[in-house]
């Protein structure tokens, strides 16, 4: 058989160690640390072993597709869980370190795993209701997680997160229904070639509407952004890197870019519909993170734009703009992480996020600071660092479209370049009030942070560096193929039904 | 299609809920509603009139007996859907009640710190 059958340890093995870790932190409270980096570093060779394999499926039981449950491990799912596996155990890293100051580390870490396992089975499944499972199990485990710190903040926070999110939910599953009540089938190629023969009537306009609220509050685009701005800055520092870093992606990018390229073919509306969702979250995170002084709810909003440009340069539907926006995918979660893990050093040296109490930390936090420039230059699009790359890209598709869309595309890249500009504005304030000038009276007795917390700081600065050098391999070894898997949709059932 | 229309409406009247109750409990409710709204959209589609219970009896007459069916998927969604449905009641009633421990009230218009 293929390698498929190795498919499932995604899931299994941070599900595993999800319930091992409580148990395990009743005997000595550092294996709950210790079992989670071992976890999330074998999911990080286990995803790199995968890299230039072949597409490949799982079929759970023996029941072939369109029957069982199947996992399928191709191009842009190797993407992902390369993406996802490598800031998960970054993060983990960090956990160690600045979880010392929590109780409970044992549900800390259990819960990170299942986020972790749910994210990678949302990536690996081929059925659109296992999807549907593993997207709750994140869900479920990161509305907990926002409220670890339980109190008022953290609460209110939670429950509005948890609101939005399960109606999110509910309505991702009525579209699900929906879908099956008039393919019946939930195996997504399935469901891609019976559509494909049935012709898509208003009925299946109806449920990309659906699909599109739903994934929207999830990848929090801007009508239904609500709930990120108070949810990321609440929770612990890690999870706010793994929430903007992974979640919104794993489980509102990944699952449009799924349904959308490859089952559920509504043409141009949808276009246009994402550029529509894209321009405006992306202008509208920017100017709402300019008058920001709470350094995690800034980077909140701040996701909110890049999460913009994602879902605009993934509306042109050119191949270039979809190296754009693939290629800036994988770099927001490595400079939004980072970003999100400097905010968390911070705070546990000074005790504040508070922008205009901060200052001068450069000369007392030297590795957090340097790392969080690295970051902010590579968001604002600073050459030669890798959002300077993947934001050309994104700008250079958008006038290319000019043939598709008409002159429109060209005042859609200036937008695209003023917004960038806009980046650097918030990111410039961040700096200069947080790490440069003096240092106020009361943050002068201020040390750097512990080993473990900013190697993995550095880890990801050297990401972001390497991303703008080596920009062109990292295209063609991660991005090209999961690109061929997004333009190609035949190609995409062919390889899942073959083995029918 | 009367019983999808009806499902759409019964979700609508879940969000109205969410959207216009002041109360933390209500707004619960409101997600209890929409969760079954759900449900039942999923059970109708499998339904069948006259319909039995999808086991064969005889398998000289597998044929005959499964023309009759029911769509057994459904019924097997349901019950995970339920499942993770008691999954987010629990943990957004454990929120609610440390809530009130906090704010000592239920009163969504006075829970709120977090602007901007």
């Amino acid at each position: 058989m293929n390698s498929g059958n190795l498919l499932p340890l995604f899931i299994a093995v941070p599900l595993g160690a999800g319930f091992l870790i409580p148990l395990a932190v009743r005997l000595k409270n550092w294996l709950g640390g210790f079992l989670a980096l071992v976890t999330t570093g074998f999911l990080l060779v286990f995803s790199f072993s995968r890299l230039g394999a072949d597409t490949a499926v799982y079929t759970m039981g023996g029941w072939r597709p369109p029957f069982g449950i199947n996992l399928v491990g191709d191009g842009l799912s190797g993407f992902f869980q390369i993406m996802i596996n490598v800031v998960a155990f970054l993060v983990t890293l960090y956990s160690v370190g600045y979880m010392k100051r929590y109780t409970a580390q044992g549900k800390y870490y259990s819960l990170l795993m299942l986020m972790t396992a749910g994210m990678n089975g949302v990536v690996a499944t081929g059925d659109l209701f296992n999807m549907y499972v593993f997207l709750e199990i994140s869900a479920i485990s990161s509305y907990a997680l926002v409220a670890f710190g339980i109190e008022h903040e953290e609460l209110e926070a939670s429950f509005k997160y948890l609101v939005l999110g399960s109606v999110a939910s509910s309505f991702i599953l009525f579209g699900i229904a929906l879908l099956y009540s008039i393919t019946g089938t939930l195996n997504m190629a399935d469901i891609a070639r019976v559509l494909d023969t049935q012709g898509s009537g208003l009925m299946v306009k109806f449920i990309a509407a659906l699909f599109i609220m739903g994934f929207g509050v999830k990848a929090s685009l801007i009508p239904f952004h609500a709930w990120l701005p108070d949810a990321h800055p609440s929770a612990p520092a890690p999870i706010s890197a793994m929430l903007s870093g992974l979640l919104i992606k794993a489980l509102g990018v990944y699952c449009i870019l799924r349904i959308f390229f490859n089952i559920i073919d509504i043409g141009n509306s949808f276009s246009n519909v994402l550029i529509i969702l894209g321009v405006v979250s992306m202008t509208g995170g920017a100017l709402l993170a300019i008058g920001q002084w709470d350094f995690k709810r800034m980077l909140a909003y701040s996701s909110i734009s890049q999460i913009g440009y994602i879902m605009f340069a993934f509306g042109l539907g050119t191949p270039l703009g979809m190296i754009g926006g693939l290629f800036h995918l994988l770099n927001h979660a490595f400079f939004k992480s980072l970003l999100f893990l400097c905010s968390g050093a911070v705070e546990y040296s000074t005790g504040t996020r508070d922008l205009r109490e901060l200052g001068g930390l450069w000369k007392k936090m030297p590795v957090t600071s340097a790392a969080c420039s690295i970051g902010a230059l590579s968001i604002s699009g600073i050459p030669p660092f890798g959002g300077f790359f993947s934001k050309i890209i994104i700008i250079i598709a958008a006038v290319d479209a000019a043939g598709k869309l008409g002159p429109i595309a060209y005042f859609l890249a200036a937008v695209t370049v003023i917004v960038s500009f806009l980046t650097l504005v918030y990111f410039v304030k961040l700096q200069k009030m947080a790490l440069f000038g003096s240092i106020p009276e009361k943050l002068t007795h201020i040390r750097e942070v512990p080993v473990s917390m900013w190697s993995a700081l550095v880890i990801l600065a050297v990401c972001c560096i390497a991303f703008g050098i080596a920009c062109p391999w990292f295209i063609s070894v991660f991005v090209e193929p999961a690109r061929e898997i997004l333009s190609d949709k035949s190609a995409y059932i062919m390889k899942v039904l073959e083995f029918m | 299609m009367v019983p999808y229309i009806l499902c759409t409406i019964l979700l609508l009247l879940g969000i109205y809920g969410i959207i216009a109750k002041k109360n933390l409990v209500k707004i619960v409710i409101g997600l209890l509603i929409i969760e079954y709204a759900t449900n039942l959209l999923l059970i109708l589609i499998g339904y069948r009139t006259g319909g039995t219970a999808p086991i064969v009896s005889d398998a000289r007459y597998a044929a005959v007996e499964s023309a009759n069916f029911v769509d057994p998927i459904p019924q097997a969604l349901i019950v995970t859907s339920i499942v993770i449905g008691l999954g987010i009641t629990a943990m957004v009633i454990a929120i609610c009640l440390r809530l009130y421990e906090k704010y000592g009230t239920f009163d969504i218009l006075q829970i709120r710190r977090l602007k901007g």
